[in-house]
Order: C-alpha cells, then structure tokens, then sequence
C-alpha cells in the first residue's frame, strides 16, 4: 500500500461496489445521448476508459443509433475514432447525417485475431476517443486485454457480439443488450452497481 | 580544447563484428594477393590464441581451424569511416575524416550545446557503444594534438597551457611519424617530442622531408586547413552474410542494426526519413524489394524498426537472403510533434499518425481507409474509401443506411414496408446505369433493411443495406 487514495476518488472512480443507487457523475461522463440510459448508468454514461459490449440478435436493430450521439461528440472534439473489422461497409453518408465527423474516422479491415491485435493497439495508444469492434468469438482473455487496453488508453471501447454470448461472463465494464421487439436497450452488467431492473426504451426507427 | 579526436583501435574488426549477433568466436580477417594470403586484423577471442596481424594465412590456420576466415573489405571500412562521420556530423559543424583510423571534430563550440566535456564525452562513448566501435576520445586545443596524444591516451582532455607539456612527454615512437623518420630521430638520440621540438630547426630542415616539421608545428598549433566532411544527401548501406538465411527471425538482427544506421545518419543531419526500401538479395532470383513508408517523416530507430518488422511480417521471401540493404533517397526534413507541456499522455501512447502507420504496415495500405461522402445519386458512388484524411462533402438528404453490402443479395426475409419507393435513376451518361426503387422494410426480425426492386416493379427484393 504504498500510493494513499483519497476515498472519495475511490468512491468516484466507481472500484468499490456500494450496492445502492450511485451518485451523479463526474465531469469524465461520455454521455450515451440517450437520456433514460444515462439515467440508469452509475457514470451517467459510457464507463470512461472502458470496454463495453453491445449484444444484439442480429445486424439492423439500431445497435449503431446507440453510439452515433457519443461518436458525433467525440468526432467533434477532434478525437479519432476507429472502426475495426465491420460487418458491413459503415456507409459515408448515413454516418455523416448522424454527425459523425468523416474525417476523424478510420476504418480497418482484418482478420480475426488481426482486427484483436488492431483493436487493443488502437485502444492502448491513447490516440483515439472510441474503438468499434466486431471480433469473432473472441476469448474471455482477449476480451481482457481489451478491457486492459481501454484503460492503459482512456479511450472507449465498443465490442459488438451476438445475443448468444449473454450468458458468458464478461470481462466489459458496461453490457447492453439490445432487444428487437419492442426496440429497447437491456442492461446485463454495470460496474459498480447494480443494472437497473427496467429495460430502456429505444427511439424507433424514424425517417432523418 | 577545441577539437577531439576519436581514434577507432580495432576499427576493421568491429566493422565485421557489429554486423553479426554477439558471439565467442575467434575472428581473423585476411588480406593480400592468393598466393601470399596474411592476416590483416583478428579480434580478442583470436589475439588470445596467438594469431595477429601479418601472419601468414598458413601459420595462423596452423595455430588454429576453429577461426571465422572474413575477407578484408576495404570498401565496407570506408562506408563504416561515412557513418561514422555522419554519426559525429550530429555533434559538430566540423568533423574530419583527414585521420585514417580516427575522426577529428570540432567541439569549442559544441560544448555550448552539449554541455561540459565530461558529459559531452560521456554522451559520445555511450552512442558509440551502441554503434558497436571501440574506441579512445582524446580532446585538445587543436586536432594534430589530439589525433597524436590518442596515439598513447584515452579520455585526457588538455587544454592550451598544459599542451606542450603533454606532447612534449609523448615518446617519437608514438608520434605518427613514418618508420624511417621514427628510427632516425631514435639514432640521434631524440626519443621524446620535447626533445625534438627543442633540437634546431634548420638541422631538422635539412636532414627531413618537409612534412616533419609541419607536422611538429601543427601539433604545436599552426592552423593548418583540414577537409571537412560534408553528409552525402541519400543514405544506402548494405550487409552481407557468409551463410544464407533462411528465417525472417534471423534477418532481425541485421536489419535492426541497419534500420539503427539510417537513423543515426538521418538525426545527425537533422533531418527525417519518410520512405526507404529494404532490398533482400538471394543468390539464384531477383532481389526481394520491401518499400517501408510512413505518413510523417521519422527518425526514431525504434519505430523505424518497428514499422520495417511489421511490413517484414508480411513479405514471403522466394528464397534464402545472401544480403540486405537500405536504401533511402528521400530525406526530408524532420519536424518534431508539438506536445502540450501539460497534457497528460499515459506510458507508451502514441499520436494518431503514428497508430494508423503502425496498422497500416501491419495491415496493409488498402486495409486502413477513412471515409467521405461524394455527390452522386447512385448508393455505390455515393460515398468513397480514401486513405488520406480530408473534407467530407455534402451528403445527400434522404435517409440512408448506416449499413451497406458491398454486394447486394437476394432479400427473402418477411417484411413490411415502412417507407418507399425512393426512385434512384442516375448514371446513364457513363455506362454504369442505375434504375432502381429503394424501399425501407422491417423485417420479422426487427431489421430494419434496405431493399431495392427494378424500377416500377415490387419484387425480387435485392438487399442492400441496414439501418443499424
């Protein structure tokens, strides 16, 4: 015990479990953009300097809605984000009208353990504000690395996964479950305290 | 002290051993026409077994086999004495090569920069370890004398008043006079310098050649012109292996010392390296040609290292490599990243630039794209990959997905329209003619897709993209 820690640090940085409904957060928030979810978050948002899983059925469910809000804001701020190893082409022109700055944004094509190898050099780098990633089946250990990673690198970091994995632990600070019918947002996990009981609406699929 | 002289002892033996990973092995490097073969220099493993300098290549094979033969390349000396220049080029305006065996630099001024002699000394020894030359700094007011008293010390610094009392015990043996000139000042019974410098002028005149004395009255202090180095503006080195190698781990290492080379030479002319090859040679086929570029010019051996393993990762050698070299003709200037003094970078970050070089050599060039939106009407043209960050243009109005297959597939999946059609018609004035009515559906599942039918028609559907 050589470093002495200010409680209230301890406290705030959310590494002691209280079990009860956690105070308002800091000025590191990453806000969701999604006012309920904040609401129901002990950091008011994403877990800054963490990894977090987004599980969802099945590619279309508004799985990206969810982050376009966060990466518009740090796009803004002039941070890189980098998106590793999609399913699709992320198509220019939807992501511009969500306000993502284009600009600020790299996307990488890799293989499996290529795209883990980028996602964890991006996160560790400190260069980037927020990692994409979508690994294939990838190993609790990985997925440690990654949560390392994110926080050797204060970025945030964002692993898609399919619904299956739910039931498998995982080493991700925050999961959100994302649910088809009707569109709303589960959380599975949060650090730090206890996931609210309710699943969050989602905004419906709507016309920009 | 204004100059220092760097005497390299055994510099043609570590010329060859920096080249190769550290071993124990008797090392022996022969010169001479084929039938009169003899040692030219040997290394300490060699030294201990007796072998040395112009012994015939038979005795020396007689006192022992167990011996690495190397053949005495006096090219590859000459490009060691380059780097080396280049190497003190970063510490002085003023570096001479005008020494066979030794560099001169000029340092009165230096000392401003790099601080006391000591350090500055220290600085030097330290960086010449690392380049792999044994060496002994001597430092004095000007570069005859310090090229002379390196002869017998190492590390004395002596400043104009003591000068003529360090040369003057210096024995004529060690003078750097010829043989004939050593020998006939020994006869006179002249064995030290200050003995020599007090004896008669005229009388030394006449029985020398002329350079004697103006060697003695250079060593005393007569300014006398030296050829100053001038850095060569392209950087190419080559190493040569005895055996093939066969495994990318085993060019590693001399790749590493290579890549350490470029950048010694690129930061003494304060410059940077944006682009080099690496050139593997094989014995029966082509040589193997790997391009190394980055975004932003370099010059940290490390992370030109690191960018030239990444790209080795990739490259599939046809055949073993005889030899590798590095060659960079574009040395552009180097401009230092500006950091905020109070901003807080956790160990080992690196900037942005230097993330997507270190992706993209790993990666490949293609595989790391940015994104930009593009004015046409077609989905497919409508937005495109480039490597290089720049404005985005405009995007179009309508609701587009944030999804897209690169090809469209066959869309079976029930759904149910939510909004269509968008009627897309563009493109007949290049050949690539697009009529086709976008729908919105959702699928059972949840999807929200977008679909595409022939112009006028409701199905087949073509998927062609997710509102994710």
């Amino acid at each position: 015990m050589g470093a002495v820690v200010a409680l209230d640090q301890l406290l705030a940085e959310r590494t002691i479990w209280r079990g009860k409904a956690p105070a308002r957060a800091s000025s590191r928030a990453q806000p969701t953009g999604l006012a309920a979810l904040d609401a129901a978050l002990p950091f008011a948002g994403w877990p800054p300097a963490s990894l977090s899983e987004v599980l969802v059925a099945c590619d279309g469910l508004g799985e990206l809605s969810l982050l376009w809000p966060t990466l518009a804001r740090l796009t803004a701020e002039g941070r890189p984000v980098v998106v590793i190893g999609p399913p699709y082409l992320p198509y220019a022109p939807a992501w511009h009208l969500a306000g993502v700055a284009l600009d600020k944004v790299t996307v990488v094509h890799a293989d499996a353990t290529r795209a883990m190898w980028a996602a964890e050099q991006c996160l560790r780098s400190s260069a980037c504000g927020a990692v994409l990633c979508w690994p294939k089946n990838p190993t609790d250990q990985a997925l440690r690395r990654l949560q390392v990673a994110s926080e050797t690198g204060h970025a945030l970091g964002f692993v898609f996964r399919p619904e299956r994995a739910a039931d498998n632990p995982s080493p991700a600070a925050l999961r959100l479950h994302v649910q088809a019918h009707p569109r709303r947002v589960r959380v599975l996990k949060c650090r730090g305290a206890n996931p609210p009981p309710h699943s969050i609406p989602m905004p419906a699929f709507a016309l920009a | 002290m204004h100059w220092a002289c760097i005497l390299f002892p055994h510099f043609a033996v570590d010329g060859v051993q920096r080249q190769r990973p550290p071993s124990a092995r008797p090392l022996a490097m022969l010169t001479g026409p084929a039938h009169r073969r003899v040692v030219h220099a040997v290394n300490d493993a060699a030294a201990a077994r007796g072998l040395k300098a112009r012994l015939s290549v038979q005795a020396a094979q007689a006192l022992t086999s167990d011996c690495d033969w190397v053949e005495f390349d006096a090219s590859a000396m000459e490009r060691d004495r380059q780097l080396l220049a280049a190497w003190a080029y970063g510490f002085s305006s003023q570096v001479s090569l005008a020494f066979d065996d030794a560099l001169v630099l000029e340092i009165g001024q230096s000392i401003a920069l790099f601080g006391p002699w000591p350090d500055f000394e220290r600085r030097l020894r330290l960086e010449l370890d690392d380049l792999g030359f044994r060496h002994r700094i001597v430092a004095a007011p000007n570069a005859w004398a310090a090229r002379t008293l390196a002869n017998v010390h190492d590390g004395l610094g002596v400043d104009a008043p003591q000068l003529s009392g360090a040369i003057g015990r210096l024995p004529v043996a060690a003078a750097g006079f010829a043989p004939d000139v050593t020998e006939a000042f020994t006869r006179m019974g002249l064995r030290r310098l200050n003995q020599v410098m007090a004896a008669p002028r005229e009388g030394i005149a006449r029985r020398f050649p002329p350079h004697v004395l103006d060697w003695v009255d250079a060593l005393c202090g007569r300014v006398v012109p030296l050829r100053m180095y001038r850095p060569p503006s392209t950087f190419q080195r080559r190493m040569e292996f005895d055996h093939e190698i066969e495994l990318t781990s085993g060019l590693l290492f001399p790749l590493r010392r290579l890549v350490g080379d470029l950048a010694t030479f690129v930061r003494a002319r304060d410059g940077g390296v944006q682009r080099f090859q690496v050139v593997f040679e094989h014995d029966r086929f082509e040589s193997t040609v790997l391009d190394v570029g980055m975004l932003a010019p370099e010059r940290d051996a490390l992370r030109l290292l690191d960018v030239a393993c990444h790209r080795l990762d990739r490259l599939t050698l046809k055949a073993p490599v005889r030899a590798v070299s590095i060659v960079a003709d574009d040395l552009p200037p180097f401009v230092p990243p500006s950091g905020d003094l109070f901003e807080e970078h956790p160990q080992g970050a690196l900037s942005f630039d230097q993330l997507r070089e270190r992706l993209r050599a790993r990666l490949g060039d293609t595989e790391v794209h940015g994104m930009a939106t593009d004015f046409d009407h077609r989905p497919e043209r409508a937005w495109r990959r480039q490597r290089e960050r720049n404005e985005p243009l405009a995007a179009l109005a309508d609701a587009r997905p944030a999804w897209m297959l690169e090809k469209p597939i066959l869309f079976r999946a029930r759904h149910r329209v939510l909004f269509g059609p968008e009627r897309v018609e563009s493109g007949w004035w290049d050949g690539d003619d697009v009529r086709r009515d976008y729908y919105i559906v959702e699928t059972d599942a949840g999807q929200v897709a977008w679909v595409y039918a022939a112009s006028g028609e409701r199905g087949p559907f073509m998927l062609h993209g997710f509102f994710a």
